[in-house]
């Protein structure tokens, strides 16, 4: 039988490791184009000031890329160690784009990384720019085969079924890496990452700006950071806009649970603005809600209407009807019987196989389920809607406002008067943080909100797991959480100790805290 | 074009090829690190030592996650089974790894004594544990490996929590992890003679003139003990090998001496231990010749000739099972369709080559002997 708190015990860790990965992965993402644009400026211009400027945060990019690199270490084996029938039942699909992701992406971001770091002074300035780019090239490419491979479990594309081999097999594999829903969660992903790091520059540029310190430095910065930041926004929200609603059921299920829109509403439907949502009863208390605006974003039609909740759950419902007849003809196909009878019918209700193992949350053999128990079954196929609600509403609203922090600062700059607006530059500082809050939220919507399913209506979640005890998963959490944290608590100690030092980081001579006067009052700082 | 057969076994070949990559590659990281905190008697020798692979730590590094990739890909059955079934190991050894990224990265970031020091242990920690744990594993599966596979293939194991751990570490396995130490430490001993100079160039021969000689005398045990006292695993029926992959499906037999048939079919195969064997001789032999590129390679071929004789030893077994034979995963039955074979297959032909291209030119461009004069020079750059 499935053990609950096991499975959620699996699940918290894999959650807790792949969101603690992604702390450091946006910055990174973003940091190595600013880099190669700081760079491309010292090569085209031959001001030293650029090279400062690539030097200096090129530091802050490695204090974040080893912990990068840490992390993501974990991630290649918790499939494996932790989600073993998961690896089984999928691998052949989802394990492609993992591997080539290492050979074409992960070689050359971390080959090429040595040399960024350590390698400078012995290459020309234009093949350093060209390490550089590779780089970034590598770091994106890594973004983009594992994005494949995630939006495979949103929309799992280019596969079938086997049943001699009991797994899902690789038919198509131009789908799976040309799935739409891939396309966008690449561009959308990359460019909260773009995001990311220019907020990380912006904020920290203000800092130095308030305390006015080494300005020459921090108000170049300050400026790539800004005009990158609005170019990068804005593509976040349309790609985020753009997100492939309309595309397999469970991005439909999403959309609605997102929205809380628990029942279809004549088209153009309303879209709830505020809301309690209240998974129990199926309805939302205290709905603020504009006509016709859902419609309008979900189907870019006045006409089309957008399926609720209770319509999709009476779907599942015949569905895990149909896949009860699959799962029973896939034991007899297994245990021998080679009866053309049994297998065309395997065929016909193939497709629903998943919805009817989502049964084995409740018994061993989902053939014998009672009425009450499908119904179950169909309540259950849905995710918790009050915390996708929110979430996502956390991420779009954070979307908007760094869009304006960046137009913001893109003006006053181009005015002149940034310095005098000490409002903002406060702000922007203590805002550091909320590019990380809207691409973790952003994660828990796409990942919670393909519950109760790891691959898309083929695999539930429950049955994914290891055969492991919850003693193993104890040990586990504990292990990570202990040295995750201590990590953590290093790299950010590292982090601030070098964003405080700033240039004079680099020991040129020519930064604030290598002036007489600031070595005076050094303990100022 | 290739056939299903094929592919198979050119995945098989290819899976050692990335291992015996990883080996060569962060192999080497972690040698050196075993030896760090024992070489570099000072703070700017330690600097020294680190920053002969600290350009390259990384990129080794892809080695291992990409062997991870490819079998998950190529062999999800493994993945799933191997990964899950030694899940407290793989865990330490997750662990330990962490300590090296932040480790080479963090360490000279600050010129606090303590905290150099933390992250030189750090570093020694990210060395050895690895390499003694993926040594001791390959030891169990050498052995069999207590797990089963359901009738809808989802591996179970005989023991879990910390007894699997303590499972592990029986005396052969133990023997396999101190090899896999052994001969990492050596490699990563020539390293250090190749791109260091002095005392520290001097002390890593003096590491590599016993510990090179002592890795073969416990190579030639394990075969030793292999031949009398560890049973092999053995193919007594199959279903053709053009069907569909079912590793139910097979009947296995264990016995003693089932690890010694491919020499017996095939003397070719006999390569692999003969260069087990002698090239740490070679490599001794070379690096007391004050030869430590030519040594470089006589340690590759160490690595390639040892994991080598694992892998050939047991083909076409990949992880036996010792409690239930059937359930063992062989190259024939844990492999992933036909496509996707195919498709990765592609990926490595075109990418494999450039990869190492690059990585070579890496290599070519940071090359050079790394003296204290070098780092005292650059130590607001250099690791």
């Amino acid at each position: 039988m499935i053990d609950p708190t096991f499975v959620e015990l699996s699940r918290w860790q894999f959650a807790a490791v792949a969101m603690y990965h992604f702390i450091f992965v946006p910055l990174t993402l973003g940091l190595i184009w600013l880099l190669f644009i700081m760079e491309s400026v010292y090569v085209m211009t031959g001001k030293e000031i650029y090279l400062d400027m690539s030097r200096f945060w090129t530091k802050l990019f490695a204090i974040n890329f080893a912990l990068g690199v840490t992390t993501g270490l974990t991630m290649e084996f918790q499939f494996g160690t932790n989600w073993a029938y998961y690896s089984h039942y999928v691998g052949d699909v989802f394990g492609a784009p993992l591997a080539i992701e290492g050979l074409m992406a992960f070689f050359l971001e971390s080959t090429f990384v040595g040399l960024l770091l350590l390698g400078r002074d012995r290459m020309s300035k234009q093949a350093y720019l060209a390490v550089v780019f590779l780089t970034a090239v590598g770091t994106n490419l890594s973004a983009l085969w594992i994005l494949v491979a995630n939006a495979w479990m949103q929309n799992p594309v280019g596969a079938e079924f086997s049943a001699e081999t009991m797994r899902m097999e690789m038919t198509d594999f131009a789908a799976v890496v040309f799935n739409p829903v891939a396309q966008v969660k690449f561009i959308h992903t990359v460019a909260a990452g773009y995001v990311t790091a220019s907020m990380f520059v912006i904020g920290i540029s203000a800092w130095y700006i308030l305390k006015g310190r080494d300005l020459a430095f921090a108000k170049r910065s300050f400026a790539v950071a800004a005009g990158f930041g609005v170019a990068a926004a804005l593509a976040v929200i349309v790609l985020g806009d753009e997100s492939g609603y309309e595309l397999g059921d469970v991005q439909k299920v999403k959309l609605a649970a997102i929205e809380a829109e628990w029942e279809t509403h004549a088209a153009p439907a309303p879209f709830t603005i505020f809301g309690l949502p209240d998974d129990e009863h199926m309805e939302t208390d205290y709905a603020i809600r504009i006509p016709g605006l859902m419609g309008l974003i979900a189907t870019r039609s006045l006409d089309k209407e957008v399926r609720g909740l209770d319509d999709l759950v009476k779907d599942h419902e015949t569905r895990i009807r149909s896949g009860m007849i699959a799962y029973g003809k896939l034991e007899a196909l297994r245990s021998g019987d080679k009866s053309e009878e049994t297998r065309i019918l395997f065929e016909q209700h193939k497709r629903d196989l998943g919805y009817g193992l989502l049964l084995k949350r409740y018994m061993e053999d989902p053939t014998k389920a009672s009425d009450a128990q499908v119904i179950q079954a169909a309540r259950d196929s849905i995710p918790q809607v009050r915390y996708l609600f929110w979430s996502f509403r956390i991420m779009v609203g954070l979307g908007f406002l760094l869009l304006g922090y960046f137009l913001l600062s893109f003006y006053f700059l181009a005015k002149g008067t940034l310095e005098r607006k000490r409002w903002l530059l406060r702000a922007l500082v203590y805002s550091i943080p909320l590019p990380w809050i809207a691409a973790e939220t952003g994660w828990f919507v796409a990942e919670f909100g393909r519950q109760p399913w790891a691959i898309g209506e083929v695999l539930p979640t429950f049955l994914a797991t290891s055969a492991l005890t919850v003693t193993d998963l104890i040990a586990s959490i504990a292990g990570y959480l202990i040295f995750y944290s201590i990590l953590l608590v290093i790299e950010i100690f590292l982090m601030f100790r070098f964003a405080r030092q700033g240039p004079s980081a680099l020991h040129t001579g020519r930064y604030h805290h290598e002036q007489p006067a600031a070595l005076a009052q050094q303990p100022a700082e | 074009m290739l056939d299903y057969e094929t592919l198979r076994l050119v995945w098989w070949g290819l899976v050692g090829t990335l291992l015996i990559g990883f080996a060569i590659a962060d192999g080497m990281d972690m040698g050196v690190g075993v030896l760090l905190p024992f070489l570099g008697k000072s703070d700017a020798e330690r600097r020294v030592i680190i920053n002969t692979v600290g350009a390259h730590w990384d990129g080794n590094q892809v080695w291992l996650i990409t062997a991870g990739g490819a079998i998950f890909a190529a062999w999800p059955a493994v993945y799933a089974a191997a990964f899950s079934g030694f899940y407290l190991a793989m865990l330490v050894v997750l662990i330990a790894l962490f300590f090296r990224p932040v480790g080479f990265d963090y360490r000279s970031k600050i010129a606090d004594p303590r905290w150099r020091s933390a992250w030189d242990w750090g570093l020694f920690v990210g060395g050895l544990v690895p390499a003694l744990i993926f040594g001791v594993a390959f030891g169990n599966i050498l052995q069999g490996v207590p797990f089963h596979l359901d009738s809808f293939l989802k591996p179970h194991y005989g023991s879990t929590f910390i007894w699997a751990l303590f499972g592990l570490l029986n005396p052969f396995a133990l023997l396999a992890g101190v090899v896999s130490v052994a001969m990492l430490t050596v490699h990563g001993a020539v390293w250090l003679q190749l791109r260091t100079e002095d005392a520290i160039a001097a002390r890593a021969k003096g590491v590599i003139s016993w510990l090179a000689p002592t890795l073969a005398v416990l190579f030639a045990l394990g075969g030793v003990w292999v031949y009398l006292a560890i049973d092999g695993y053995r193919i007594v029926s199959q279903p053709p090998l053009t069907s569909l992959p079912n590793p139910l499906a097979k009947e296995v037999a264990r016995e003693a001496g089932a690890w010694f048939a491919i020499y017996r079919n095939m003397p070719i195969a006999m390569l692999a231990p003969a260069i087990g064997l002698a090239a740490p001789l070679l490599t001794w032999a070379l690096s007391r010749m004050n030869r430590p590129g030519f040594a470089y390679v006589t340690s590759a071929m160490t690595l390639t000739g040892i994991i080598g004789t694992a892998g050939l030893s047991m083909f076409p077994f990949i992880m036996p099972s010792s409690t239930d034979l059937t359930s063992s995963l062989t190259l024939w039955d844990a492999a992933s369709s036909a496509l996707t074979l195919k498709v990765m297959l592609g990926a490595v032909v075109i990418f494999l080559p450039i990869v190492l291209l690059y990585t070579l030119w890496c290599y070519r461009t940071m090359w050079g002997k790394v003296t204290v004069a070098d780092i005292e020079a650059r130590q607001h750059q250099a690791y």
